[in-house]
């Protein structure tokens, strides 16, 4: 491990620590908001549907994704 | 040029949430299922309203079910993580593009998952009165937010004390200024304690460690893997000499 460092010590500032160029926020944000949010209300069917509030009636989302509920850490009931 | 960055970002970070999703899923199965099984059986043995019919079995929950909820959580997160690393790259200090998935990771763990957790943790079934349900999942879903919130102020805090303090004094007490406000929200926001008075304490805190497992070992692996594909797309180059170091043991000097 230490033998290459002393033997190029000039070798240390190279590539692989380069800090990587900023995206611009105009081109992350549209990305940002859509797929974003639908990503949320992914997380809300997983999470929270049919638990304290429903969007669709009945249990069957409740009990499908039951023991991920559990598991993830929601409160489920 | 630069949305085609975003949208390539966007999908490795699905698939590498996908890729955690996966293995998250066998410690769920094999961790968490047993618990899940274990104080179902006490919630049935000290339960006399309940033994309504089963809309879906406890098989079909705990394998497919279980898959459903932990793979779509993995992909969703990895794409809203894939999101947050296109604002933080190059913005959060001297980091290459594996060391910031890595380090955007673990703030993920932190802010979503344990610091919700240490004041509202994983109920297994059984523990828990339906009669607050509404709360609690209010007061859940309201601590990430603030949590996720918080972390983002603590690294834009960081960065404007940075100039002044030093990288190093910045980070503490951008750190400190985080564990304030958690420890104000902790004290302020109210609890539950509603394990019934004969429910295991071993079981409960064995489910709760193995909820926790799952959640470490999602972000975790989100992080390595993650880092790996947004390297290689990044820093192809960087990528490259850093597999060739690691195969010649002894570069030849120049």
């Amino acid at each position: 491990m230490a033998q290459p460092a002393v033997a190029h010590p000039t070798v240390t500032p190279a590539a692989p620590t380069a800090v990587p160029a900023k995206l611009p926020i105009s081109a992350v944000a549209p990305w940002a908001v859509f797929v974003g949010i639908l990503m949320l209300v992914l997380l809300y069917f997983v999470g929270a549907e049919q638990g304290a509030t429903s969007l669709v009636s009945g249990e069957g989302v409740h009990e499908w994704v039951h023991d991920a509920r559990h598991l993830l850490g929601f409160p489920c009931h | 040029m630069n949305s085609a960055t975003v949208r390539n970002l966007l999908v490795r970070g699905m698939l590498a949430g996908l890729a955690a999703g996966l293995l998250a899923l066998v410690v769920a199965y094999v961790l968490g299922e047993p618990r899940v099984d274990q104080a179902i059986a006490f919630e049935e043995a000290h339960s006399h309203e309940h033994g309504g019919e089963e809309l879906v079995s406890r098989t079909l929950q705990s394998t497919a079910g279980l898959s459903t909820g932990v793979l779509v959580y993995g992909v969703a997160f990895g794409g809203i993580a894939a999101l947050a690393y296109c604002f933080a790259l190059g913005r959060i200090g001297r980091f290459g593009p594996r060391a910031s998935a890595l380090l955007l990771a673990v703030a993920g763990l932190v802010a979503v998952y344990v610091v919700p957790f240490l004041k509202y943790p994983a109920n297994p079934p059984a523990v828990g009165n339906p009669d607050t349900l509404d709360q609690r999942t209010t007061l859940y879903f309201l601590m990430v937010v603030l949590s996720v919130l918080l972390a983002v102020g603590t690294v834009i805090l960081g960065k404007r004390l940075a100039p002044r303090l030093g990288n190093w004094n910045a980070t503490v007490a951008a750190g400190a200024f985080f564990v304030l406000v958690v420890g104000l929200a902790y004290a302020f926001l109210p609890s539950f304690n509603e394990a019934p008075a004969d429910f295991p304490a071993t079981l409960l805190w064995q489910y709760r460690l193995a909820a926790l497992a799952v959640q470490v070992t999602l972000w975790t692996a989100y992080g390595l893997v993650f880092g790996l594909l947004a390297e290689r797309l990044l820093a192809p180059h960087a990528a490259a000499e850093s597999r060739g170091t690691a195969t010649q043991a002894t570069p030849v000097p120049h």
